[in-house]
């Protein structure tokens, strides 16, 4: 049986050997590892790219205080970006099953259409769940925009979710009963961590401070779009800054939804104004790359 | 001419089985025109399209090998300015030489304006597989789907998911094309993991071939095989399957070679509500439910593979390990929307919109209470549970079943108000005051859920109909056409004498909306004939229970001798009363006595039939009414022919036309029988 760590080596290792960059998790929040410069800003403009990385991604509304053997506040994704899609991806992609000890010739894959969308980042793409056995063990997407723009090469992205494929594996009914490393269960490392956050999340954040938190990185990331405009080095400017704050109001704006301070009224304006953001900090980055190519 | 076999098969990553049907179907008429436009004998050619989610294949048979000859008449000079003297001249050379021809070559054609001389040129038919090689691409690319994609690049071809591979033969012969870098051959591909990767194959055997690839072509064959083991899984127990077409269908486009295996779940789990239990299982995992002997579901579900076998049953053990998270998820959810208790929600949905403009669901919530208890007044029911019910009705969508299971609001509302100690008036109400979802499903079944389900909809028509929301052509954001069409269908199924007019409030618009719906429902959905609703809606249909009851009796006495000739006595009536722009007198008996003979036999057999009608009428006695009626039938044709209405003497004239007005007045109450076309006039 392999432990939880095992899994990730294996995959880790089976896409290195495939040509892709083997990245670390990006070390702010995002609620999917879609949201990672890695994915969301690489995928832009006409340049290949192929990267992996493990991502724990945050979903205030997910949390469970602990208490649900299968949702999770936090949840690790194993993301992979293949720019563009090579012809066989989907071989490629069962290959990675059995890479990790699934012996597809005894197990259930199906395909089901589940197509991906992402109006904060205004980012969307075709796709599948991946079903083995019944469980949905993979998001399969192939992304047809981002930042509001027609992608030059289509990559195919993959989003394994690790906890529920571990359990899988292991046999677990809950993923706290996991073997993370020998003797060492998931709960062992992460249960706290589940029930302080859904403890926060729900009960204790403070909606103005939250607000008034979302309303500052708003504003530096505007503040810096502003001023790309007339900057004279266009390659020196900080993009990637401007779009670590539009992370940030992304996970304030999830943190303010699991407050329940979000009507479905204002839900729909404050996605609004941080796609605003996203869509701007991915043009400037097309320029940027793009004129830097040919320069 | 020689014919060949055809196969065009277009190789696929996976298509989403609900677009399968739609996409083969539009195959087969894109190749029927190709036949058509191509003169291909499209009357004779055999073809048919299947699939699976990897594959739409297109097999024909007798296909032609190549056009027929045609031939073209080319004009040329005079016969007279052609030939001098038995030798061509000049002009006749001249046009010969023009083709490449020799004069020998041409032939005098008679024509309307003389003889001419002129060339029969032959043009030989194209190869067949010439003209499809040219087609092809155009035809795959054309095949319709909700929403596609593109794969190999910006301004890339489009198609519902990447093209992989194509296989084009006619006879033992590739047709070569290119779509998107994949060029045509004769190489197909199995199953992902049973089959092998190339499967050579030939328009004649392609089923075969596949199918020892582990690949049923046929959407039937794959049907046929869940069906058949199924049952055998099923044999001997005494377990039946909850049948479920829509489903079926699903996985029979959902795998290439379904197989289908039986699982069982913790008895336990029964405790949870069976519409819970029946939802995780069909809309979440796409398994059958299973029911023993007496309909009651049973700790078992039947899954299909898209795979040969489980003879390790790893497969079954996934699923059961996947259904027990997803029940124990729906368990999680019981316990925890228990702690809050529906009417201690009721705030809760000010934070729920409804429609940006129309507020939240707790502005609807009031609103669904007053229209509720305003109903129940005008159906003669008890205000009380109405009431009651609409306040708690929306309460669900703040829980957390719910939220996790959208398709099951009301059903979740009214399973918690039981739990609650609701009465069963009030808990049923809230259970069932979606209904009806489809043209399909039934109407409530009580009459709390029937009031509900009208306040419902019809705040939410009211509402979107003051704001202009209404619907044109396809476009029905809101589904207002299934709302009308629920509340008519819950007004007269459930036999709800709630007028109309209350309904739609004095806003045309909305009772125009709503008239749409009352003849649609009556002539396509109960196939009632168009004239005879046209008749009954013309007599009114503020009373919709009364409008279905005067349709049934006009379909019952409508053949009988008497009425279609009495239905175009009242049309002729009509037509010399508008002809004569007749107005009835205001006050009435000052007329002069009417002739004796069969004027006054017609006036007198009128008063005498009026009384009568008038009384079956109240009794809702229609049918009798109507057959009363028709056996004026003698006494008018007797009038029209001794009788003419149209006298020099202007009080005589009056007078008739009176009796008239008062006939097609008093007997027009039930049914227009004007409106209805009879035979007569059906055989003009």
């Amino acid at each position: 049986m392999e432990t939880f760590q095992e899994i990730l080596f294996k995959l880790k290792h089976y896409w290195a050997e495939r040509g892709c960059v083997i990245q670390e998790p990006y070390d702010l929040e995002v609620g999917a590892g879609t949201m990672c410069p890695e994915t969301f800003l690489r995928v832009l403009g006409p340049q290949p790219y192929r990267v992996a990385y493990i991502q724990p991604s945050r979903r205030p509304t997910d949390g469970r205080y602990g208490e649900n053997p299968n949702r999770l506040y936090k949840h690790w994704q194993l993301q992979v970006i293949l720019k563009p899609s090579p012809d066989d991806v989907v071989d490629q992609y069962l290959q990675s099953l059995e890479a990790i000890g699934i012996d597809l010739r005894k197990h259930d894959i199906k395909f089901e259409e589940d197509n991906w969308e992402s109006p904060t980042l205004g980012a969307w793409g075709i796709g599948w769940q991946v079903m083995l056995d019944g469980l949905e063990i993979t998001q399969f997407t192939y992304f047809q925009q981002c930042g509001g723009m027609d992608l030059d090469l289509v990559p195919t992205e993959l989003t394994y979710g690790m906890e529920r494929l571990a359990a899988f594996l292991q046999g677990r009914q809950s993923v706290y009963e996991v073997e993370w490393s020998p003797g060492v269960s998931y709960g062992d490392v992460r249960l706290a961590d589940e029930l302080q956050f859904s403890v926060y999340n729900f009960d204790l954040a403070d909606v103005p401070t939250l607000w008034k938190l979302f309303g500052l990185h708003e504003a530096e990331c505007q503040r810096l779009l502003d001023a790309y405009k007339d900057y004279p080095e266009k390659k020196r400017f900080p993009v990637l800054p401007a779009y670590d704050h539009v992370l940030k109001c992304s996970h304030l704006f999830n943190l303010l939804d699991s407050r329940g301070a979000i009507s479905v009224t204002e839900r729909v304006a404050v996605i609004g104004r941080v796609r605003k953001l996203a869509v701007g900090v991915a043009q400037a980055w097309i320029e940027q790359t793009t004129t830097g190519a040919a320069a | 001419m020689r014919t060949l076999p055809f196969l065009l098969e277009i190789g696929t990553e996976e298509i989403p089985d609900w677009m399968i049907p739609g996409a083969l179907d539009h195959l087969r008429d894109l190749f029927q025109k190709l036949l058509e436009d191509n003169r291909l004998d499209a009357d004779t050619v055999r073809f048919g399209a299947d699939g699976t989610p990897r594959r739409l294949a297109l097999r024909a048979g007798g296909l032609p090998e190549r056009q027929a000859d045609t031939e073209e008449l080319i004009l040329g000079p005079p016969q007279s300015a052609a030939f001098k003297d038995g030798e061509p001249t000049g002009a006749a050379l001249g046009f010969a030489r023009k083709l490449n021809v020799t004069v020998a070559d041409l032939e005098v054609q008679q024509t309307a304006r003389g003889d001419y001389l002129c060339y029969r040129r032959k043009i030989a038919g194209k190869q067949t597989s010439e003209i499809l090689a040219g087609a092809l691409p155009q035809l795959i690319l054309s095949i319709h789907f909700p929403r596609t994609m593109y794969w190999t690049g910006r301004n890339g071809p489009r198609f519902i998911r990447p093209i992989r591979w194509l296989v084009a033969m006619l006879g033992d012969e590739v047709i070569p094309f290119e779509i998107a870098g994949i060029r045509s051959g004769g190489v197909s591909q199995g199953h992902r993991l049973l089959g092998a990767g190339q499967v050579p194959v030939h328009p004649e055997s392609y089923a075969e071939l596949l199918k020892k690839n582990f690949v049923l072509v046929s959407a039937l064959e794959r049907q046929q095989k869940i069906e058949r083991e199924t049952a055998r899984l099923l044999e001997g127990t005494n377990l039946g399957l909850k049948q479920d077409p829509e489903l079926l269908r699903t996985l029979v486009y959902l795998t290439e070679y379904p197989t289908p295996i039986l699982g069982s779940f913790d008895p336990e789990f029964l405790k949870l509500p069976e519409e819970v239990l029946v939802t995780v299982m069909r809309h979440h995992q796409k398994y059958f439910s299973v029911e023993d002997r007496e309909g009651k579901l049973a700790p078992h579900f039947i899954a299909v593979m898209n795979t040969s076998a489980d003879p390790e049953g790893l497969v079954r053990q996934g699923n059961e390990h996947v259904l027990r998270a997803r029940f124990n998820d729906a368990h999680f959810f019981w316990t925890v929307d228990q702690h809050k208790k529906l009417a201690d929600r009721v705030q809760t949905l000010g934070h729920v919109t409804f429609q940006a403009k129309l507020g939240s669901y707790l502005d609807k919530t009031k609103r669904m209470v007053r229209l509720g208890r305003r109903l129940a007044r005008l159906a003669r029911a008890d205000p009380a549970p109405v009431e009651r019910a609409a306040l708690l009705a929306k309460c669900d969508l703040t829980t957390e079943m719910v939220k996790e299971f959208t398709e099951l609001q009301g059903v979740v509302g009214g399973l918690y108000a039981r739990e609650q100690g609701e009465p069963e008036q009030v808990w049923r109400g809230i259970y069932e005051h979606y209904r009806p979802a489809s043209m399909e499903d039934a109407i409530p079944a009580t009459v709390t859920g029937q009031l509900l389900s009208i306040a419902d909809k019809l705040d939410t028509l009211q509402g979107c109909f003051s704001l202009g929301l209404i619907p044109s052509g396809s476009r029905d954001p809101f589904a207002l056409r299934r709302a009308a069409q629920g509340i008519v269908r819950i007004l007269v199924e459930g036999r709800l004498a709630i007028p109309l007019s209350k309904l739609s409030g004095g806003n045309q618009q909305l009772a125009d909306f709503f008239l749409d719906r009352i003849r649609y429902y009556f002539r396509d959905v109960r196939a009632f004939r168009y004239d005879e609703v046209n008749a009954v809606l013309a007599a009114g249909y503020d009373d919709l229970t009364d409008l279905e009851s005067r349709l049934k009796a006009l379909r019952a006495v409508r053949p009988t001798e008497n009425f279609e000739p009495l239905a175009a006595s009242f049309k002729r009536i009509k037509n010399i009363l508008r002809q004569a722009a007749f107005e009835p007198p205001v006050g009435a008996g000052h007329a002069p006595p009417l002739q004796a003979g069969p004027e006054a036999d017609l006036h007198s057999a009128f008063l005498r039939l009026r009384r009568r009608v008038k009384k079956l009428r109240k009794e809702r006695n229609y049918t009798a009414a109507l057959e009363l009626i028709a056996s004026l039938r003698p006494k008018v044709d007797l009038f029209f022919d001794k009788v003419l209405v149209n006298d020099p003497d202007p009080s005589v004239r009056q007078n008739r036309l009176t009796l008239l007005h008062n006939l097609l007045s008093e007997f027009s109450a039930i049914a227009d029988f004007s409106e209805i076309v009879t035979t007569q006039q059906e055989e003009k």
